[in-house]
């Protein structure tokens, strides 16, 4: 217990050290709020506009969780798809790396012409980007499965469900965990970016009606809590890995003596 | 009683060639082999021989170009799913306990969770192992994991045991522990048994019968019935039948060696 805070002083301490420097060098070169506010001045506005950034935050927070959670299960059964058939495979990876290279900013927008101004463009886009890494992980774990248990499978007649179920699966989850997470961190920029384009509700839409009034201060509130549920997202993740992944030793870190 | 001369594993002109770059290497020509039930018969033969091509053929997974399968009194040529296996790596799943791997075992097998779970626990308590009933594999002694790779093969409710060299990754201290244990697990159950080794000590200390297999292409050299009482005491070695045999097994894997000019 006393290592991981021991481990979490110097971050801590960087972050810290950060603030006190931006407050200092707001403070000491008189600079405008409007150019750049100070972390006092940004925490003064997230207090005062505590409500409705948390009702914001709520409605990004929950189409940024429908979205993952959507892009990951197409993510996932496409994986087994792909696995099970090559051909499917190599007919499609060539459109989905292409697919995956059109920008955010330019697919938005025409989804919003085809779809409307609802949930339904935000979604997609959502699905578009959180599919790709998972997809990719997941296919690349099903076939890394140790060849000697797969022989042993094999050799006891283990049909394909019970060779997917009992030994890809397991073997993948630690590939379909490091998926998961990239996707879960930058899932919510996403859908910033999806509100940003158009919508009534969520943080993108708020950050998009600041920016146009020029209210700084709260446009860094806006990132603020874009940041903090980038980090939610992530820490969700990698709890829900360390839960589930528990068959592996625990890492031995360096200068801790206790595994 | 007509079940112990029953017939369980039957293979008939077994025939099998690879082709790998427009050459073709035949691996297994005619072989041969019956194991009836309750009965411990071994294959020994030297490395590259094929005895792994031959298992995987009586496991289904490959099919041979001639020759026939029979497990069970029927026709099992290319059909998987009537053995149960041991290999030489323990080949247990690191994501499930010790109980929870016997009991996926015996789940591919047909048996019920519920039933499963229980046998393994039971199983476990038997070769006290039950302390670690609910540990991960990686955890365990090397000897232990083959132990519990050896109780998972045992308890598959199948025809025959297929015991792919599973003594050949330990040191020889935890070897002869294994040895000993499995002769006493064995004499106890005395199921169908087909186990592969290098090692002649190993094969006449096991066995019924003892079938010698040439270099590749393998054919079978000679098949050999093994004379000790059962059940086996420890010192067998010491018997000068036992010496006789060994030369006799030794000069035939040399011959079939020499033939081949390794």
């Amino acid at each position: 217990m006393e290592n991981k805070w021991r481990r979490a002083l110097p971050p801590a301490a960087a972050i810290v050290l950060f603030a006190a420097v931006w407050q200092a060098v707001c403070a000491l070169f008189d600079i405008d709020p409007w150019t750049l506010p100070s972390p006092a001045q940004i925490a003064r506005t997230m207090a005062g506009d505590a409500p409705r950034l948390m009702s914001q935050m709520g409605a990004t927070l929950r189409l940024t969780f429908e979205g993952l959670a959507l892009g990951v299960s197409v993510g996932v059964v496409s994986a087994v798809l792909f696995h099970w058939i090559p051909a499917v495979r190599s007919a499609l990876s060539p459109i989905l790396v292409m697919a995956q290279n059109v920008p955010v900013i330019a697919l938005g927008p025409l989804l919003i012409v085809w779809f409307g101004f609802g949930l339904t463009p935000k979604l997609i886009l959502l699905v578009l980007v959180c599919y790709f890494p998972v997809a990719w992980s997941m296919m690349t774990g099903l076939g890394q499965a140790e060849p000697q248990l797969r022989e042993y499978m094999a050799m006891i007649g283990a049909g394909r469900w019970e060779t997917l179920l009992r030994l890809e699966l397991p073997a993948s989850l630690p590939y379909f965990f490091s998926g998961l997470k990239i996707t879960a961190a930058y899932s919510i920029s996403s859908a910033i970016v999806a509100e940003w384009l158009g919508g009534s509700e969520g943080i993108g839409h708020y950050l998009v009606l600041k920016e146009k009034g020029f209210d700084t201060p709260a446009v860094f509130a806006a990132i603020v809590c874009i940041v903090a549920g980038s980090l939610l997202f992530y820490g969700l993740a990698a709890l829900l890995e360390r839960l589930i992944i528990r068959w592996r030793p625990e890492p031995q870190r360096r200068g801790g003596g206790a595994g | 009683m007509t079940d112990e001369n029953r017939v369980q594993l039957e293979a008939v002109d077994v025939a099998k060639r690879f082709r790998r770059g427009g050459r073709t290497f035949p691996v297994l020509e005619r072989v041969s082999l019956t194991v009836r039930a309750g009965e411990f018969v071994t294959l020994i033969g030297p490395s590259g021989s094929g005895k792994s091509t031959l298992f995987r053929i009586i496991g289904g997974v490959e099919r041979p170009d001639s020759g026939r399968i029979r497990i069970g009194g029927r026709d099992t040529t290319g059909e998987r799913g009537h053995i149960s296996y041991m290999p030489q790596q323990p080949s247990l799943f690191p994501w499930l306990s010790v109980r929870g791997n016997i009991a996926a075992a015996l789940a591919v097998a047909g048996v019920g969770k519920a039933e499963a779970e229980r046998q393994a626990a039971e199983w476990l308590e038997r070769i006290g192992l039950g302390g670690v009933a609910n540990e991960y594999p990686r955890v365990l002694s090397g000897g232990m994991q083959q132990r519990v790779s050896f109780l998972r093969a045992l308890l598959m409710p199948r025809a025959v045991m297929c015991l792919d060299e599973p003594f050949a990754a330990l040191d020889a201290l935890t070897r002869a522990d294994m040895q000993a244990w499995l002769l006493r697990m064995w004499e106890r159950e005395r199921r169908s048994v087909l186990f592969v080794t290098h090692s002649i000590e190993e094969a006449l200390m096991l066995s019924d019968r003892i079938y010698v297999l040439s270099a590749s292409p393998a054919v079978v050299l000679r098949e050999i019935e093994v004379p000790f009482a059962r059940p086996r005491r420890a010192d067998v070695w010491k018997e000068p039948a036992f010496t006789a045999l060994k030369s006799e097994i030794l000069e035939l894997l040399a011959g079939g060696n020499a033939r081949d000019g390794v």
